[in-house]
């Protein structure tokens, strides 16, 4: 009885509802003429502009795509060097023919399957990485673990593979290498180097920032030539570190340097309220500063962070200068084939195109984590 | 414990929770604590008022070495406070602190943030750790909201995890910086209730604050600082009815006029 006569009541007050509750935004009909206007031709200037971006395009896109599309020379039977240069479009058959060199360098030609199984391996390894539930101690294993497959797989000369000298190591596979090994060591590092930088002691601050300092006031052309040249001039004679480890080493050092500054900004960011709280509960250094002090920083250094990241990577190029075939240098090596010389833009524009999925998911990966870790707790 | 009418508050010992003798302080040239005695019995409840900048804060900053003082020895619970970091880490997990902008850790939950220090300090097993916390949490009567981050709790919600927060590690004594001072009004009653409750419990508190209505009801004790001295000291009928020094009168008419 009474369920009834309050739904009743209910029904009887909704049928009626006041006019003030009734009062909507207008609806924004405009229309895709409306649209037009209201966007693009809102007035005099913007109308120039848009008449002038227009122009642009029309004098842009359809050469471009005539090069790209329709003009190119896909791979095919009987397609020649000859049929590119007759065409004048882009030549896309000049990449079929030397993909393999660009992306795995000298490698043995008949052992490719190795480096390509290293980059999906690291590429694995970096996808699983990317699930925070994955952020436990027992990643490190997967880690070291992966390394140490990668490392059989590249050098081999064990479980009957055949022994591949660094060397010969080259494009893509070198490439990931020298960036993932260069952040893993680095970015520890540049952790220590931040808080050292901090430090109440003077010795190991003043460290920090002499070291700091000087690798930041230096090119990394520099440090990398430093380290093929000048390093082996500091060790014993008849002892020498091979070419590809003194530019890991220069790499390191460099990005080192960087991440250090970047996270020591982070660590400047956390109010004194926070070190206060942890020091009145009891925490150690060591706690305070891995539970409180930079889980905090480093989340609100992403940004930044992700963009030393990808920074780096692309830094790792440089490497070209001291004579190793990362994916750069092996796409410059492919040009040196007389039937194919000058078909540069076709080797650049596939180059700069495998970087970019790289960089552009660290960087999408990166907005995704801080809308994560920032998620529930805004200030 | 069934007992509801037991209102009576436990008496101070003789015993003593910490001693002050000669306590000198500096910033830079700037002498802010000037010879501070003061001998805290256990249980006893302390306010600490006075006016801003009169050095109130750097005392009970003391009490924990988050500032170090230059001159005078304390004793916290038979530890000296020296340079020595084993009698420093021995005080701190026996000294709760609340301060006034809260400062929980905003990356961590409600929970994790009261079992942080019982799992890393006292080594204590999350499972007890959680409980403990829970209960803690149940006692300034916000347990529903374990799980959500500080960011999303009122100010006076904040204030009240704090409070938990320092309790998990069931401290001997607890010291307050103008705990309600950064609270909207309509949220200083529910974090006052919970300091009388702990007050009731035997708790030995030293707190800073402003609240007078608390320091009548709770405090054994109110001291009044002013340029980093300890100008006057009694219980608080007396206190209030009849304060001697001129400064005090005058700070007493500022504060009740308002
Ligand atoms: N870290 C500091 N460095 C220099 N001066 C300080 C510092 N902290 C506090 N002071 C000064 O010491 C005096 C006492 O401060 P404080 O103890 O916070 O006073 P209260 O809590 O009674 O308002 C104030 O004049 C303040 O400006
Ligand atoms: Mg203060």
């Amino acid at each position: 009885m009474a369920d009834n006569l309050s739904i009743q009541g209910h029904a009887t007050v909704s049928d009626s509802p006041s006019p003030a509750e009734m009062v909507k935004p207008p609806a924004l009909a405009l229309g895709p003429l409306g649209w037009v206007r209201a966007n693009l031709f809102n007035n005099w200037f913007n109308s120039i502009l848009t008449i002038l971006i227009l122009w642009l395009a029309y004098k842009v896109i359809p050469p471009l795509l005539d090069w790209l599309v329709f003009n190119s020379v896909l791979p095919g039977e009987g397609v020649t060097n000859q049929t590119c240069r007759a065409s004048g479009g882009a030549c896309w058959a000049f990449i079929h023919e030397k993909y393999r060199l660009i992306l795995f360098g000298l490698y043995p030609y008949e052992e490719q399957w190795r480096p390509i199984l290293v980059v999906l391996l690291i590429i694995g390894l970096l996808g699983l990485s990317c699930n925070r539930n994955f952020w436990r101690p027992w990643l490190l294993g997967v880690w070291a673990a992966g390394g140490i497959v990668v490392a059989t797989l590249m050098w081999g000369g064990i479980l009957g593979l055949p022994f591949v000298p660094n060397t010969l190591w080259g494009g893509l596979p070198l490439t990931l290498i020298l960036s993932v090994v260069g952040l893993v060591v680095a970015f520890p590092l540049s952790i220590m180097l931040a808080l050292g930088r901090r430090s109440d002691l003077p010795i190991v601050k003043s460290l920090c920032v002499t070291y700091i300092e000087l690798i930041r006031g230096v090119p990394l052309i520099t440090v990398l030539f430093m380290a093929s040249v000048m390093f082996p001039l500091f060790l014993p004679t008849g002892v020498t570190i091979d070419k590809l480890l003194r530019a890991q080493i220069g790499l390191i050092l460099f990005a080192s340097a960087y991440l250090a500054e970047v996270i020591r900004g982070g660590l400047q960011a956390i109010p004194k309220g926070q070190y206060e709280a942890a020091d009145s509960l009891g925490l150690s250094y060591w706690q305070k500063t891995g539970k409180i002090i930079l889980p905090q920083a480093l989340s609100i250094t992403i940004p930044p962070l992700v963009n030393t990241f990808i920074g780096f990577f692309k830094d790792t190029s440089l490497v070209i200068i001291i004579g190793l075939f990362d994916l750069m240098s092996a796409s410059k090596a492919a040009l040196t084939d007389p039937a194919w010389r000058g078909f540069y833009k076709e080797s650049y524009m596939f180059v700069a195109f495998i970087y970019f999925i790289f960089c552009f998911f660290m960087s999408k990966y990166s907005q995704w984590l801080e809308v994560q870790l920032h998620r529930g707790h805004k200030r | 414990m069934s007992d509801t009418n037991r209102t009576v508050a436990p008496r101070p010992g003789d015993e003593v929770a910490i001693e002050l003798s000669d306590v000198h302080k500096w910033y830079g040239e700037f002498h802010v604590l000037k010879g501070i005695n003061l001998s805290v019995a256990r249980g006893e409840r302390i306010v600490i008022c006075g006016p801003s900048g009169s050095g109130k804060s750097t005392l009970i900053r003391c009490i924990n070495r988050l500032e170090e003082h230059q001159r005078g020895k304390i004793v916290v619970d038979g530890v000296e406070l020296t340079n020595n970091l084993k009698n420093i880490d021995a005080v701190r997990r026996d000294v709760g602190m609340v301060f006034q902008h809260f400062n929980l850790f905003p990356h961590l939950t409600v929970l994790e943030n009261c079992t942080l220090a019982p799992i890393w300090v006292r080594k204590m097993p999350k499972a007890q750790a959680e409980e403990i916390a829970m209960k803690y949490l149940k006692r300034v009567r916000i347990p529903d909201q374990a799980n959500k981050y500080p960011g999303q709790l009122s100010g006076g919600q904040q204030q009240r995890v704090a409070i938990a927060r320092s309790l998990c590690m069931s401290p001997k004594v607890m010291l307050f910086d103008e705990p309600t001072s950064a609270l909207d009004p309509e949220m200083i009653k529910e974090v006052l209730d919970v300091m009388i409750g702990l007050a009731n419990e035997g708790m030995t508190m030293i707190c800073v604050t402003h609240e007078m209505g608390f320091a009548r009801t709770v405090a054994n004790r109110v001291i009044f600082m002013d340029r980093g001295e300890i100008v006057e000291q009694n219980e608080p009928l007396e206190f209030f009815n009849n304060p001697q020094s001129e400064r005090t009168k005058l700070f007493l008419s500022q504060i009740l006029a308002h």
